[in-house]
């Protein structure tokens, strides 16, 4: 039992964080449809800052002085710099192809992931960056069952963000426009929305929350990796699918399924551990061929046929 | 602000946020020191090439250049009118002959970037019957290429079977592989395709990564025997059959131009076939199709299964090449690969795909001094042709528009 | 009949490959009511799309309130003072009748007006203060038209274009629509462009009427004059 109780902590935890990165991909398959490969580079991005930023703060000795503090700071800028990457991204390379047909904007998403994680193995090296780790140990023991700091950590900022984002889409004027434009972006013209305004907010929406998961994955394993965004990047994408594409709070619940399954079968299943990256994928298939429109229901632009 | 120098305020602006994005990644520095040298250094070089760029395409755009264009754009079409207004075996036998002859007058390396190229030819046009013809995204792919290469090698060392024997068992291994990757898809959008089929490439390398007893895991399979052929000799006063093993690199580069032959000749007679015409209708309107009659199951399993076919063939053909393959070979990275050729070469076009291939295989080559840039100015150069080129350097003659391409 | 606040002059579009409008000019004066009938396909539907910017322009120009408004983005128009029902209702389905409310006044900075509207919106049609927290997709036909209708009040439009009101909804409840859209027009000055399906009605609510036909204006008169008109008559309003 204990075990059980440990797993589904962890499985918490990891769902917490493929749900903050499979918003970024239902938010914006939901305003534009396009599957934005770019994102899971995002992510990696995210957790590149979160080294630079802790590196450079426990360097000059900031962390030891205000260790939480030199955390929040490096999650705030690097957030801020990933919202400013996503949103180039989407300037450059996705919205001069708005008119364009799909498979382009496809295509070019594709290409714009190879070039934002070569672009990272550029500059930060090929090699495994290390996170300067002085804080992440210990934890709370109950018995058995042994919830880390970290673990805490992590599931209070992910608490906190998707609070905030669900407050943000569901009372605020900017996110009920963001939900307008959505489902008929026609309609959402004409009644004096911005289109543009309201996607360029969207990747920066996204980019945040995939850029918080970037740094708090980096200091969970304690290292990040130029090719780190790719397979959980689909991960999140399946666990965005497995939620009803476009529906945020399909995309929050889809990613703690997808966390809490890959764990479990990881931790249950013979041969789980080192099969556990495909579960996710056969969800995905699973739910595209039964359920299409997820569990919680689709919310995309029915006008376009 | 006139129109003009609006244009360039907003380029500054573009080069000022480039530096800002560049500056976190290069100038802070893990020990504590923060410099703008590093990431000016890059930046730098990416802005005068930009810089370059943007004036030459403004003077373009002013007709400085016209005095070359024009007359460039003139022979284009000129030398396009030939090609389709004379008989193809014109510039077939010219080329065949040099194909034949590449390896009397070719060094090692250029063979082999040649044998590569026409791997790379191969799985490009068996994708092609997949994306191009049929309309299908399929970004997994490479997986049929890796069920070849593994099917041969492990055949061929637990029983002894030749090369040639194992290509039709290898064809039909990747055949079925594409009809059970191919079925779940069939009632599937375009986008969820793409994903869908990305991720069964990746269980396929995931499960040959794992399944130590039967693929040796990411060890890998070393020793698989080269294809060898029996041939008829005169040796003491008799005809005596002797078996020549094909170790030679020229050898393997006949093996795979035969291959390669044979890929352009079935995919040509495909596309213009009945089936040709169904997988044609099925990419530009498939609910019409549906309704003209087309059993679009049928065609859309046929369409996964050939394609996947020209993939395990130029798998088997990796395998007795490199006499070793790992899951290493068979990334996702290579499906895009092969796709950018594809799509960059013109989707649906045979003489596209083979440009294609030559651009992304043998052009790299070339700059070979820029090879860690390599893979940055090939995602770089897949966003940029959507923007500049989207149908590709040789565009398919007969090419209407998907039906969801009307905005 | 004041200035003219809306004008048209020789305005070509395409739809794709088609050309569904042909040289279209046309004024609309403040204070009017201005119909426009055709039959289906004649480009009606294009014409209110092209003035919003939906549907882009290949020729001509198109002066709101004497300044061209044919490279102006469609977002940018409810803020001067034109607003579109477009066809369908098109309301937010997932959102509820209230917020669908607060995205017609979206781009408004007054909040305190914002909410006096909203009161105002509850009072003309009280059956969507019923409704207000209910998604605007599980409403019935008719109350989808009248949160339309409503949320383009929202942004205390000078003139609004309105696209077959009353397709889809029973007589009387189009009844109840066009005087709506009488009242709106005579209590509140607001210049009204209507295309509609319902010649008869059309006429019977208008200053004055354009015919439509393959994307061409084939006649323009007094709607008084229009209803008379024997061609009109076969054609338009069942002989």
């Amino acid at each position: 039992m204990d075990y059980f109780l440990q797993q589904m902590i962890n499985g918490l935890t990891l769902g917490g964080v493929y749900a903050l990165v499979a918003l970024g991909y239902t938010m914006v398959y939901g305003i534009i449809q396009l599957i934005n490969f770019a994102h899971g580079e995002i992510f990696a991005a995210g957790g590149y800052l979160g080294v630079i930023f802790l590196s450079f703060l426990t360097a000059n000795g900031f962390m030891e002085t205000h260790p939480g503090l030199g955390v929040g700071l490096s999650l705030v800028l690097s957030m801020g710099y990933c919202a400013m990457l996503a949103m180039a991204v989407e300037k450059v390379a996705y919205k001069p192809l708005r008119q364009s047909s799909r498979l382009s904007v496809l295509l070019s998403a594709l290409g714009m992931s190879i070039f934002l994680q070569n672009g990272l193995m550029l500059t930060q090296g090929v090699y495994d960056k290390a996170y300067p780790a002085e804080f992440t140990h210990g934890g709370f023991d109950f018995g058995a069952i042994r919830v880390s700091y970290m673990q805490i950590g992590i599931l209070a900022v992910t608490a906190l963000l998707l609070v905030a984002l669900n407050a943000l889409v569901f009372r605020t004027r900017m996110g009920k426009a963001m939900r307008a434009t959505a489902q008929d972006k026609v309609m959402s013209a004409l009644v004096g929305i911005s289109s543009n305004k309201v996607i360029s907010m969207t990747f920066a929406i996204g980019a945040c929350l995939a850029a918080a998961a970037g740094i708090m994955v980096g200091l969970y394993y304690g290292s990040v990796r130029y090719d780190m965004g790719f397979v959980p990047g689909i991960k999140a994408f399946a666990a965005a699918v497995l939620g009803g594409i476009g529906n945020i709070t399909g995309a929050m619940i889809g990613g703690l399924i997808i966390g809490m399954v890959e764990i479990m079968a990881a931790a249950y299943l013979p041969m789980g551990g080192q099969y556990k990256d495909v579960f996710a994928f056969v969800i995905l298939i699973a739910v595209l061929y039964f359920m299409p429109t997820g569990i919680m229901g689709e919310n995309v632009d029915d006008t376009r046929v | 602000m006139t129109r003009g120098s609006r244009v360039w305020m907003l380029f500054a602006l573009a080069m000022g946020w480039l530096f800002l994005l560049l500056w976190p990644l290069l100038g802070i520095h893990p020990d504590g020191t923060l410099t703008f040298a590093e990431a000016f250094a890059v930046w730098w070089k990416i802005a005068l090439a930009a810089l370059c760029c943007f004036v030459m395409f403004r003077l373009s755009r002013r007709g400085v250049f016209d005095a070359v264009t024009r007359p460039l754009a003139r022979l284009t079409r000129g030398v396009g009118r030939v090609y389709s207004a004379s008989p193809k075996w014109m510039f077939l036998v010219p080329l065949l002959a040099f194909a034949l002859t590449y390896p009397f007058f070719t060094d090692r390396y250029a063979q082999d970037v040649a044998v590569n190229v026409l791997v790379y030819i191969c799985l490009g046009l068996g994708l092609n019957v997949v994306v191009g013809l049929c309309g299908l995204l399929d970004l997994g792919y490479i997986a049929f290429y890796g069920v070849g290469a593994y099917t041969y090698a492990l055949l061929s060392l637990h029983y002894g079977l030749s090369f040639w024997l194992c290509l039709p068992i290898c064809a039909a291994f990747a055949a079925v592989a594409g009809c059970l990757i191919g079925y779940p898809t069939l009632r599937m959008r375009g986008d969820y395709l793409a994903i869908v089929t990305l991720g069964f490439g990746e269980i396929v390398r995931i499960v040959i990564n794992n399944w130590m007893s039967l693929t040796n895991g990411p060890n890998g399979i070393l020793g698989i025997p080269p294809p060898s052929l029996v041939v008829p000799v005169i040796s003491d006063g008799g005809l005596v059959l002797e078996t020549v093993v094909m170790r030679q690199l020229s050898y393997l580069y006949y093996v795979i131009l035969a291959l390669a032959v044979f890929t352009v000749v079935a995919v040509r007679r495909l596309n213009f076939s009945r089936i040709g015409r169904a997988w044609e209708a099925i990419r530009e309107d498939e609910t019409a199709a549906e309704l003209m009659g087309v059993n679009t199951f049928r065609f859309k399993l046929l369409a996964y299964a050939m394609g996947a076919v020209f993939g395990g063939l130029a798998g088997a053909f990796f395998a007795a090449r490199m006499r070793f393959v790992s899951p290493e070979s068979f990334t996702f990275i290579e499906s895009a690969m092969v796709l950018a050729m594809v799509v960059l070469g013109g989707l649906g076009s045979i003489p596209g795909v083979i440009l294609g291939a030559l651009a992304l295989v043998a052009l790299p080559e070339v700059f070979r001094q820029f090879e860690l840039y390599r893979m940055l100015v090939f995602g770089g150069v897949m966003a940029v042709m959507m923007l500049v080129r989207p149908e590709g350097l040789w565009p398919a003659a007969r090419m209407g528009k998907r039906s969801d391409d009307e905005g | 009949m004041g200035a003219t606040i809306l004008e048209l002059r020789g305005v070509s579009a395409h739809y794709g490959r088609i050309q569904s409008l042909r040289q279209i000019s046309l004024r609309v004066d403040e204070g009017e009511i201005v119909s426009i009938i055709g039959a289906n396909g004649a480009g009606k539907s294009t014409t209110l799309m092209t003035i919003c910017g939906i549907v882009r322009a290949s020729e001509g120009d198109i002066l709101y309130q004497g300044a061209s408004i044919r490279d102006v983005a469609s977002d940018r128009l409810p803020g001067m003072g034109l607003c579109q029902v477009p066809e369908g209702r098109r309301i937010f389905p997932r959102l509820s009748v209230s917020e669908n409310l607060e995205m017609g006044a979206f781009f408004r900075r007054d909040a305190g007006g914002v909410k006096q509207d909203m009161n105002l919106a509850f009072r003309l049609f009280p059956v969507l203060y019923e409704r207000r927290s209910q998604k605007g997709g599980t409403l019935s036909g008719g109350e989808q038209q009248m949160l339309a209708i409503a949320r383009a009040l929202m942004s205390r439009p000078k003139m609004l274009l309105l696209d077959e009101p009353s397709l889809g909804l029973s007589p009387l409840f189009s009844q109840h629509i066009f005087k709506i859209i009488k009242d709106i027009n005579e209590q509140q000055g607001t210049t009204i462009l209507l295309v509609e399906q319902n010649a008869n009605i059309a006429l019977s609510l208008a200053d004055r009427g354009y015919v439509l036909e393959t994307g061409r204006v084939v006649m323009e008169d007094k709607a008084s004059v229009l209803r008379a008109n024997p061609e009109i008559k076969k054609a338009y309003l069942g002989g």
